[in-house]
């Protein structure tokens, strides 16, 4: 599975569908995708993406302007064979009804007159990939799959000749939110076994930031607006239109691209069940704090304390402290991270590990001095 | 049922299991009529429909074809193909060659109807991912469209061939034979038992294709296409709901 | 047909005319008996299937029988019965009609939008004010595309009842053109049933759009 990831570059390339005169679809658009990151095309209905996207497999065919996949100009290479090497995922699936999943999956390496075993082995690998049982789905025919699934086989069917780079219009366009994130999350972890160079179209902010190494921010008539990382679009829009584009919450969505882990963890005074208040009070006075997190015997914590209630001397028990604080991991997205501490009553972080061990906590002051910070510090 | 009798009693009347008037004879002058005709009737019709379909180049010309089979009864390609083989071979039209010219006209419509708009009602979507795949023209089209539009143009092949086993009785009024030739012989004697067995006779072979072509269909298409539903007959865009062809 | 006979010959029609009125005539009379006697019932029945929508399966199934026998044989079955007469050529050209009409006629009906129908209710139709004025009228554009279909398909049905003496056109077609030998008779007759059948077609889109005016936005 590791065929090298491709480089694809654009050339002042321009695509005007009417006679000279109208105008452009593209307008002298040049980017480098570097070779295994995702770049997202993003921007407003008709502002080029697809055209953009449909002029490197040469579905359309540039009116002015270089494609190049690695050097070598794609309008040289015969149509079909180009294609065979680009993975293409479109937002309908567009699964052919006939054929069944291992057969959808299996049609470019047959075009390639693979050998039937290897097809064979590639279509169980693939499907396992992508997370559907190959005993189960194999046979199955698209009519029997549901959305998500029918995604699956997509993304497996564009993967099936290990193609260094995968066209995908709108892939999650057509399922609901909830499934969208799902396969959204699939997808990164697909994508960071196989490192593909991928062209990601999609009308969607919130999906280019979270799937995007880079993106690409299109003005109607195919004008390249602006193209960086995630973060530093966000934090540096380069015109009123990104940031009008990107939204008044620009900050916040910021924070998604950052994890927990990314921040300064301190150290929360603490206590445990059945230790006498009185030491806790003078922990608690030591460090200047106001509250104290109770843990119990294997360090999983309970809740916090304050201070005004830790009078008198019998021991600490479970009650004492105010349950239901939530807690973070330190893959949580900043984002999240936030909106839990704001709806708990002590605007402070528990972060735990898998075993639920607390790991230390974070403030919301540690986020907002995050969102004042320039680009690339977050990720 | 004495009547009844009377039909069972012909069809085991030795006399009319020999000689030139045989049972035997006429079923297999109907048959091979039939098959023959089908066959040339596909050869033309089918190239046609696919090339329209695929390119959507000459749409109209398929619009046209369909209209003239509606409008044209079965009876009148006989009749036009009658003066037709006459004129084209310059002898008296008699026998199988006009009965054949009239079967493939009739034949032709409802292929190049049904394969034409079986085609186009392919998703474009699946014609852009086989493109996008790297599939050749001619591929997509043996691949993906032709398949997938499969239940629709057996749909067309299957009702020109009932259209046809059910026409070819007219052959007999050229001399063509067929199990027409008992119809129109017991027509003029007033022989209502002739008549009826090889109307019940012609009947059952129409009966006979239509099933086997239902099975043909049953095979032949993907599994993965039943759910999208039995097309038995399509309508091009441009016509209104009701069958694709008329009675036979 | 005999050497050196011409493939058509204007005088003979223009000779003929009377006899072709006469024919085109009949030929009209057979097929309006058909197409109206096949309406009144295919209306008893997609009546009946509204009220008793169970009835529906059978009533297809039946007539898609009828529908499968060629036509030659269903207009001599019933010459046992029925001998050489009008009848027996009415009872296979209604059989044919009815598969086409009804069909249409409970789709039609069947796709009156059910808010459509619930918002009548709630306006206090009866029953027979709701069919009248609300159902058939939306259900008209499919009754009456039914119809073209069924007359076309009757117009060239009739040809082939001249095997039994009803023939109107088809006599021009058979009886003199193809046994005689004449091909100025099949090549008219041919003709003026192609004419007849566009014409019809024609006249009654018209009725159709003239019945639904609201239905023309939809056409595009
Ligand atoms: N085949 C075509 N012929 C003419 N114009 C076209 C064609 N395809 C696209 N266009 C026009 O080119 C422009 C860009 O279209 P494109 O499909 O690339 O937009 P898009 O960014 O993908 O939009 P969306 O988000 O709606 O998919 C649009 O104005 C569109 O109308
Ligand atoms: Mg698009």
């Amino acid at each position: 599975m590791t065929s090298s990831a491709a480089v694809v570059t654009l050339d002042h390339v321009s695509k005007r569908y009417g006679p000279a005169g109208t105008p452009p679809a593209v307008s002298d658009l040049s980017l480098t995708i570097p070779a295994g990151e995702i770049v997202v095309l993003v921007g407003p209905s008709g502002c080029g993406k697809t055209t953009t996207m449909k002029m490197i497999n040469r579905l359309i065919e540039p009116t002015t302007g270089r494609i190049t996949i690695d050097g070598e100009d794609v309008m040289r290479l015969p149509a079909v064979e180009l294609r065979r090497r680009i993975g293409y995922v479109i937002q309908q699936v567009g699964l052919f009804p006939h054929l069944t999943v291992a057969e959808n999956v299996a049609v470019v390496p047959r075009l390639l007159r693979w050998p039937e075993t290897r097809v064979r082995d590639r279509v169980e690998e693939l499907l396992d990939l992508v997370r559907l049982d190959p005993a189960t789905y194999r046979d199955r025919y698209p009519s029997a799959l549901s959305g998500g699934e029918r995604q699956r086989v997509g993304v497996a069917r564009a993967l099936a000749a290990d193609p260094p780079l995968m066209l995908m219009d709108e892939p999650f366009g057509a399922v609901d939110p909830i499934l969208r994130d799902r396969l959204q999350n699939e997808f990164l972890r697909l994508q960071a076994q196989v490192r593909k160079t991928i062209v990601f179209v999609t009308h969607d902010v919130d999906e280019a930031i979270k799937m995007a190494d880079r993106i690409a921010i299109l003005q109607r008539g195919g004008i390249l607006a602006q193209y960086d990382t995630p973060d530093a679009i966000l934090a540096e829009p380069a015109s009123e239109f990104v940031s009008r584009f990107v939204g008044a919450d620009r900050g916040l969505k910021r924070l998604s691209l950052g994890r927990v882990r990314d921040l300064a963890l301190t150290s929360p005074t603490t206590a445990r069940v059945g230790e006498a208040r009185a030491d806790v009070r003078r922990r608690l006075d030591e460090a200047g704090a106001e509250y104290a997190l109770l843990l119990d015997e294997s360090d999983k914590p309970i809740g916090w304390i304050e201070r005004r209630d830790l009078s008198g001397d019998d021991g600490v028990t479970p009650d004492d402290a105010t349950p239901g604080s939530p807690t973070l991991q330190p893959e949580s997205t900043l984002r999240d991270a936030l909106s839990a501490m704001l709806g708990s009553s002590v605007q402070l972080g528990v972060v735990v590990d898998e075993a639920e061990r607390v790991l230390g906590v974070v403030s919301v002051d540690a986020i907002s001095e995050v969102l004042r910070a320039p680009a690339a510090t977050v990720r | 049922m004495d009547f009844l009798a009377q039909v069972l009693a012909w069809f085991t009347d030795p006399a009319n299991w020999t000689g030139n008037n045989a049972i035997p004879l006429r079923l297999w002058q109907h048959l091979s009529l039939s098959v023959v005709s089908l066959a040339v009737g596909v050869a033309i019709a089918l190239p046609i429909g696919l090339y329209i379909g695929h390119t959507g180049r000459g749409a109209r010309f398929a619009v046209a074809v369909s209209n003239i089979g509606r409008a044209v009864p079965s009876l009148g390609w006989l009749g036009i193909a009658y003066p037709i083989s006459t004129g084209l071979f310059q002898r008296a039209g008699i026998g199988f060659l006009p009965a054949f010219i009239g079967l493939v006209a009739l034949a032709i419509p409802p292929i190049v109807t049904n394969t034409y708009a079986g085609l186009r009602a392919v998703d474009d979507e699946l014609r852009e991912a086989a493109r996008g795949m790297g599939m050749h023209e001619l591929q997509l089209l043996m691949r993906v469209e032709v398949p997938v539009a499969l239940t629709v143009i057996l749909a067309g092949i299957r009702v020109s061939a009932v259209a046809v086993v059910a026409t070819a009785p007219l052959a007999a009024l050229v001399g063509g034979g067929t199990l027409g030739a008992y119809i129109l012989q017991g027509l003029a004697l007033s022989d209502e038992v002739r008549v009826f067995a090889a109307a019940v006779m012609v009947a059952l072979l129409a009966i006979l294709t239509e099933l086997a072509f239902a099975w043909l269909q049953r095979r032949a298409v993907s599994p993965g296409l039943a759910a999208a539903g039995d097309a038995s007959w399509v309508e091009p865009p441009q016509l209104p709901a009701g069958p694709a062809i008329v009675p036979s | 047909m005999t050497e050196g006979e011409p493939l058509f010959r204007l005088d003979w029609v223009l000779q003929h005319l009377d006899m072709l009125w006469q024919r085109i005539g009949e030929h009209i009379l057979v097929t309006v008996i058909a197409v109206a006697a096949g309406f009144v019932i295919s209306f008893g029945l997609a009546l009946a299937v509204r009220r008793y929508p169970f009835i529906y399966g059978p009533i297809l199934a039946i007539s898609g029988i009828l529908y499968a026998i060629p036509s030659i044989a269903l207009f001599v079955l019933f010459i046992p019965i029925t001998g050489l007469s009008l009848l027996t050529a009415e009872i296979a050209l209604v059989s044919y009609t009815l598969v086409i009409l009804v069909r249409n006629m409970v789709t039609g009906l069947r796709g009156v939008p059910p808010e459509v129908i619930e918002a009548a209710r709630g306006m206090g139709y009866t029953d027979r004010q709701r069919l009248w004025r609300v159902e058939l009228p939306i259900a008209m554009p499919i009754i009456v595309a039914g119809l073209r279909i069924a007359t076309v398909t009757t117009i060239g049905l009739v040809t082939i009842a001249t095997l039994i003496g009803m023939g109107g056109l088809g006599y021009l077609i058979v009886n003199i053109g193809v046994q005689r030998r004449f091909p100025t008779a099949t090549i008219t007759g041919v003709v003026i049933v192609v004419l007849l059948s566009t014409a019809v077609d024609l006249g009654l889109q018209l009725l159709q759009r003239r019945l639904t005016p609201w239905a023309r936005a939809h056409e595009a």
